[in-house]
């Protein structure tokens, strides 16, 4: 689950990382006023879920309460747009009034996990500012690295040792350790998968302080913490995944025209491909599940259709523990529970298959049956590009 | 022969009081394995279609001599689950349960380390040696008793590829779910070298998805010199990145763990790769020399 800045620098502020004063508003009268009580020379941030904020025009300096106002009505309203907004961009409804700091200095600290380690990493580097990824490909030496088990920790010679690294001395040093030790134990009590303060600032008389910050949160663990649950921000998130989400399916928005329903997140995947290898392009990934009931196929079903993009479907079963015979089932109502317009390709394969096939045959609707995933690719895009 | 389970087995099944846990556990058995004894705290003494429920892993094995455990346990205290088998030093350790905290599998990962015990899973359908023993969710009736390894991270997909391996008259030494979570106990290193020595085993199917590096690792281990043929598939060479395709491991993270790096890596060691799910059985057979 991702949080806005705003949302993340209040998290990691109750661990004693050091953020710069500042307040969220979604009125621009409001931003004067938050600019007033902080002295007047702020910055407004946009706040949306999306990186490249800067560069799209969300992110403005205000020399006055006055501008603050200015800055911030047209940022607020506006749709931003940056390389991980997609074309469309997103309306960006929060801006972040912040005071602005004197920098002298921008460096890197994140933390994620390492997979093969089986443990979290905590990186730091000279390059602020840059992203990690980048400074990674050109400059792989700058990156500094020390692994933590979250039960004990980071010690405080692994901090001492990526500051001596990055050349840090004196009262900077100081603020630099403990505001890594803090970083550290906001990840592991909270169950991030990511925490990244990028830049971190040295202000002009030495001080450490979080200028952006990234947080998302382990899925599997936010039954644990259900005050980050309640910062989840449906608009920032797809209509048609928030309505799978109630339900509990896996569905992402992709920007082709096949609907694709398919049991497995790995099958999904698999048929995904196939669809692109056959020259079709798929609408979506839905995963309906190992225990995929009528009522699963149905919801799934709805969603899948309510997107007007969507030409034709395929659906993908591989019974395993689940019947094919249920799940022909399943599909038969469907369909005519919703009064399906676009052409349908089933394959299905596995437990019962025989007792499957037979349903969907003697259903009278019109429902290309397939055997192998191949088969079902080649009817699927052919009849996507025919409707 | 086989890897890791075989007709001696003994299988103490955790959470067998459960529905999951009782439905599957009645599916091994009638597989012929020799599920041995249930573990659910405060049902100790009962029985589980005749199977004996113990209060403790440990006890289960003072009684039984289980030398495996499957875990249907839900996730929040799966962790807890493992670690309990782990300390009662159960030889293998087999979790299928899904949505498991990385925190917690951190911690399970640690403890594992420094004992005897394997861990295969979490979130995966389990492992199986056709003909021998069963200790998963898998349908066991498309699996045939013969000479190839199967590794997947995947569920429904290593049934369709094993479903094919099947249909070219090709059976299965052992079909091992190493599962789709970023943190598991097994990896493609540990099977594919299993399999290595497996006199059994004549050839391999690995089934990667997006994600992390296990592929890569993978890659460098048959590089190194493999005596027998790999037959690999990578799902989501069209997933998006940043995005977590069902799997909480599955995800194109900073641009890292592309199904395009994984095949070119896999290609590199000289694995054959295919571009589709559907050609995984027809590729082993022609590798094999079958076709």
């Amino acid at each position: 689950m991702k949080v806005h800045e705003y949302q993340a620098k209040q998290i990691l502020a109750r661990y004693g990382v050091a953020v710069p004063r500042g307040e969220v508003v979604d009125q621009p009268a409001a931003a004067g006023a938050v600019a007033e009580r902080l002295g007047g020379k702020v910055v407004v941030k946009a706040q949306v879920h999306a990186g490249g904020r800067g560069k799209a025009g969300g992110v403005k300096l205000a020399g006055s309460p006055a501008e603050a106002v200015e800055v911030a009505s047209r940022i607020l309203g506006m749709r931003l747009i940056s390389r991980q907004t997609g074309p469309e961009g997103r309306l960006v409804q929060k801006v972040l009034v912040e005071e602005a700091v004197a920098i002298a200095r921008e460096l890197y600290l994140g933390v994620v996990l390492d997979r093969s380690a089986g443990l979290p990493v905590m990186m730091a580097s000279r390059f602020g500012g840059m992203e990690i990824e980048e400074v990674a490909a050109e400059h792989p030496e700058a990156i500094l690295k020390e692994w933590f088990d979250p039960g004990e920790g980071l010690y405080p010679y692994q901090a001492r040792k990526l500051a001596f690294g990055l050349g840090l001395a004196g009262e900077t040093l100081k603020q630099f350790v403990r505001f890594v030790a803090a970083l550290a134990r906001a990840y592991a009590d909270t169950d991030a998968s990511l925490a990244e303060i990028n830049p971190l600032l040295v202000t002009g008389d030495g001080a450490v302080l979080a200028l952006d910050a990234k947080m998302t949160f382990d899925d599997n663990a936010l039954f644990r913490h259900p005050d980050i649950v309640e910062m989840r921000d449906l608009a920032e998130e797809d209509p048609y995944e928030v309505e799978a989400s109630k339900f509990d399916l896996n569905y992402i928005k992709l920007d082709g025209s096949i609907g694709c329903m398919v049991n497995g997140a790995g099958l999904a995947m698999a048929t995904m491909d196939i669809i692109k290898h056959h020259g079709g392009a798929p609408a979506n990934f839905l995963d309906v599940g190992g225990g995929a009931s009528q009522q699963r196929v149905e919801n799934a079903f709805r969603i899948l259709l309510s997107d007007p993009a969507v030409k034709a479907v395929l659906i993908n079963i591989f019974g395993g523990i689940v019947r094919c015979d249920m799940i022909a089932a399943g599909v038969v109502a469907a369909a005519r529970n919703l009064h399906v317009k676009v052409p349908i390709v089933v394959r299905l394969q596995g437990t019962n298959v025989e007792e499957g096939k037979r349903i969907l045959a003697e259903s009278g609707l019109a429902l290309q049956p397939a055997d192998t995933m191949a088969e079902a690719a080649e009817k699927v895009v052919a009849a996507a590009q025919a409707a | 022969m086989a890897i890791w389970v075989n007709e001696a087995t003994r299988v103490v099944v955790q959470g067998l009081t459960g529905k999951e846990g009782q439905f599957h556990a009645a599916r091994c058995r009638e597989y012929g394995t020799k599920v041995v004894a249930g573990v659910t705290p405060g049902k100790g003494g009962s029985e589980v279609d005749g199977v004996p429920v113990f209060d403790t892993v440990a006890e289960a094995r003072e009684a039984t001599a289980c030398d495996a455990s499957l875990i249907f346990v839900p996730p929040l205290a799966a962790a807890d689950a493992i670690m309990e088998a782990v300390d009662a030093g159960v030889e293998l350790v087999v979790c299928i349960t899904e949505g498991i905290p990385a925190r917690d599998m951190i911690a399970v990962k640690r403890r594992l380390a420094g004992s005897r015990s394997r861990l295969i899973g979490p979130n995966c359908p389990g492992i199986i040696s056709p003909g021998k023993a069963k200790l998963g969710i898998m349908p066991a009736h498309i699996h045939r008793e013969g000479g190839i390894g199967v590794v997947s991270r995947s569920g429904t997909l290593t049934y369709e590829a094993v479903d094919q391996l099947t249909k070219q008259g090709l059976g299965q030494s052992t079909c091992v779910g190493i599962g789709g979570d970023p943190i598991s106990g097994t990896s493609f290193v540990d099977v594919l070298a299993a399999f290595r020595d497996d006199p059994a085993t004549k050839g391999v199917v690995m089934i990667g998805e997006i994600g992390g590096s296990a592929e890569e690792d993978a890659a460098a281990l048959v590089a190194a010199g493999y005596s027998k043929p790999v037959v690999a598939f990578i799902a989501g060479q069209t997933a998006p990145p940043g995005r977590r395709m069902g799997h909480a491991g599955a995800i194109i993270a900073g641009g890292k763990g592309t199904a395009a790096e994984k095949m070119a890596a896999l290609r590199a060691a000289g694995i054959e790769v295919v571009a589709t799910p559907a050609e995984i059985g027809a590729t082993m057979a022609r590798v094999l020399g079958r076709t």
